[in-house]
């Protein structure tokens, strides 16, 4: 049994909820001074920061949502001044706006510990080698195990996502023991070592592969073909990145890092605190945060928490892959795309007019694809192969810039696009998952 | 002088251009000329008629794209280098060519060829000027 850190994970729940509830009670006080839009909403709710005494209170504070992040762009949800920022990192907001969120030098150390835990309990230590495959830039998977790595102090291979060629001769020459990337670029990895015959000479012993959803049939294969075991790891950039919640050797759940976030399960409806162990929207608090802290976040992902204690030894709470979304984003090769995203395109493209569209998303080759089809109209069309040919690289290429996602453009005739009564269904989501 | 042109986005797809091509045959609408651009995935079917209203209206109807637009109709001798004179009074007069298409032995004069300028009344101008026979409309639409 190996852990990080042994002493917090494996903390008497008693003594972490009054470190929760602490903490809680030191962020809310801090936000309320700092954060402009919190204080509004805790005064609209006839709320002081002294109203807050422990956890048992978390379920009266306001919610944050995911279009603050937008309508606060960029920094204006920060608690502390730029200045105490030592780095931004970047996602998808609902429209071609991204969210920008910033981390103190503790924030990012905190982050590097909730990803080291997940290494070390998929068993790496000081003589690891870890092969982080997942993107370095603004997208959170790549810097954020990269800093786990070196805060556990195994080696890290910094090579980033892409250039498989390159991928599987670096994991070979350079004696990779562990693999961190998408479950999706697993599975193509394992099947390229395959077909060239490579598999005997790898020395990989686990592999977290997390940003995009994956069945137990996926983990057993990607088992199989890349002859390691798989760990299913969460996060989100909003909360931290990844390593929010992180699985352990026994595999039923992923354990939460309890001491820097709270999370709730409520019914995306009445938005009332469900009992646990209820399916519902997974909420967060973030209690150690500095830099960009948020109170009661809501993810969006659908999820239940798992109390028991786990045989691991861990304290902290479980909680199973998530089971869908309470809003309409997808999962799309690790990027977080809404469809109100592709609509934004399209209507600059179209001139004020959203032509009808409808969107594919499919997994072929266990890559996923994404497919816009276009309805042509006369305002689009022209009698030249150019222009229309322009059309349909100017939807392409501005869909690129504002998912950062290569898509297909198909244009389609006219009212071939079935319409449905009332909320159109402009998504088809092929993926079997 | 212009001759009113008709193009139909057409997608790739089995069996379309002839559902397209029947739409016309059942309005009765009669073909003189006609061409197809293509890529992957879509096409574009070009078309002159002997009524290029009408045929706009009933595509339409049909829920296809359509576009018109005027392109010039140009007597060709059928023989070699008549079309080269042609194209090259157009270079000369630094008229680009967007597409063209060509038909042969209709006309009294020889070869029909399409042409889709960008300037198409200077492009009739220095053709004229040249001696080069522009069909009319008119005519067009009757062959």
């Amino acid at each position: 049994m190996a852990y990080y850190d042994k002493e917090n994970e494996c903390m008497d729940r008693e003594r972490l909820i009054e470190l929760q509830s602490e903490r809680l009670i030191w962020q809310v006080k801090r936000m309320y001074d700092k954060v402009p839009l919190f204080r509004e909403r805790m005064q609209e709710k006839g709320l002081l920061p002294e109203d807050i005494r422990s956890v048992e209170d978390l379920k009266h504070l306001p919610f944050s949502y995911k279009q603050d992040l937008r309508d606060y762009y960029p920094y204006g949800l920060f608690a502390v001044p730029t200045s105490e920022i030592v780095r931004v990192h970047a996602s998808s907001g609902t429209t071609g706006k991204q969210i920008v969120v910033g981390y103190t030098r503790k924030d990012l150390d905190d982050w590097s510990t909730c990803t080291a835990r997940q290494l070390a309990a998929t068993g790496a230590d000081k003589n690891s080698f870890v092969q982080v495959s997942y993107g370095y830039g603004l997208f959170t998977g790549g810097l954020g195990l990269h800093g786990g790595t070196e805060k556990l102090g195994a080696t890290v291979i910094p090579i980033s996502s892409g250039n498989t060629q390159r991928q599987i001769q670096t994991m070979i020459d350079f004696g990779a023991t562990h693999l961190c990337c998408t479950p999706s670029y697993a599975m193509y990895l394992g099947e390229t070592i395959e077909e060239m015959g490579l598999t005997e000479e790898l020395k990989l012993k686990a592999g977290i592969f997390g940003a995009e959803p994956w069945t137990e049939d996926m983990r057993k294969a990607i088992e199989e073909k890349l002859r390691l075991k798989a760990y299913d790891i969460y996060g989100l950039s909003e909360i931290m990145g990844p390593g929010v919640a992180y699985e352990c050797d026994k595999q039923k759940g992923m354990h939460i890092c309890e001491d820097m976030f709270i999370p709730e399960i409520i019914d995306p409806n009445t938005c009332e605190v469900l009992p646990a162990g209820s399916l519902g929207e997974l909420v967060f608090t973030t209690i150690t945060k500095e830099g960009f802290p948020l109170i009661r976040y809501r993810t969006r992902d659908i999820a239940s928490l798992n109390y028991e204690k786990c045989e691991c030894g861990r304290s902290f709470v479980r909680m199973n892959k998530p089971q869908g979304r309470s809003d309409d984003m997808m999962i799309i090769r690790g990027v977080n795309v809404f469809p109100s995203q592709i609509e934004e395109v399209l209507l600059r493209v179209g001139g004020d007019v959203t032509p009808n569209y409808m969107v594919i998303v499919d997994r072929v080759n266990n890559h996923d694809t994404l497919e816009v089809q276009v309805e042509m109209s006369d305002k689009l069309f022209s009698d030249d192969v150019k222009s229309v040919e322009f059309v349909e690289e100017k939807i392409k290429s501005q869909l690129a810039s504002v998912l950062g996602l290569a898509a297909k453009v198909r244009l389609v005739e006219p009212k071939t696009i079935a319409r449905s009564e009332g909320k159109a269904k402009r998504v088809l989501d092929k993926r079997k998952l | 002088m212009l001759v009113k042109q008709i193009s139909v986005f057409v997608e790739n797809k089995f069996g379309r251009l002839a559902e397209i091509i029947s739409i016309l045959g059942n309005n009765n609408i009669d073909i003189s000329a006609l061409s197809i651009a293509d890529t992957t995935d879509f096409g574009i079917l070009r078309l002159i008629v002997n009524d290029p209203n009408l045929a706009e209206k009933v595509l339409k109807d049909n829920g296809l794209a359509v576009k018109s637009t005027e392109v010039i109709a140009v007597a060709v001798e059928d023989k070699p280098g008549g079309l080269a004179r042609v194209l090259n009074i157009l270079k000369d007069a630094n008229i680009s060519i967007e597409y063209m298409y060509a038909f042969i032995g209709k006309s009294e004069s020889g070869a029909l060829v399409i042409i889709r300028v960008d300037q198409p009344n200077e492009a009739i101008n220095v053709l004229k000027n040249s001696g080069i026979e522009i069909i009319k409309a008119s005519d067009v639409y009757r062959l």
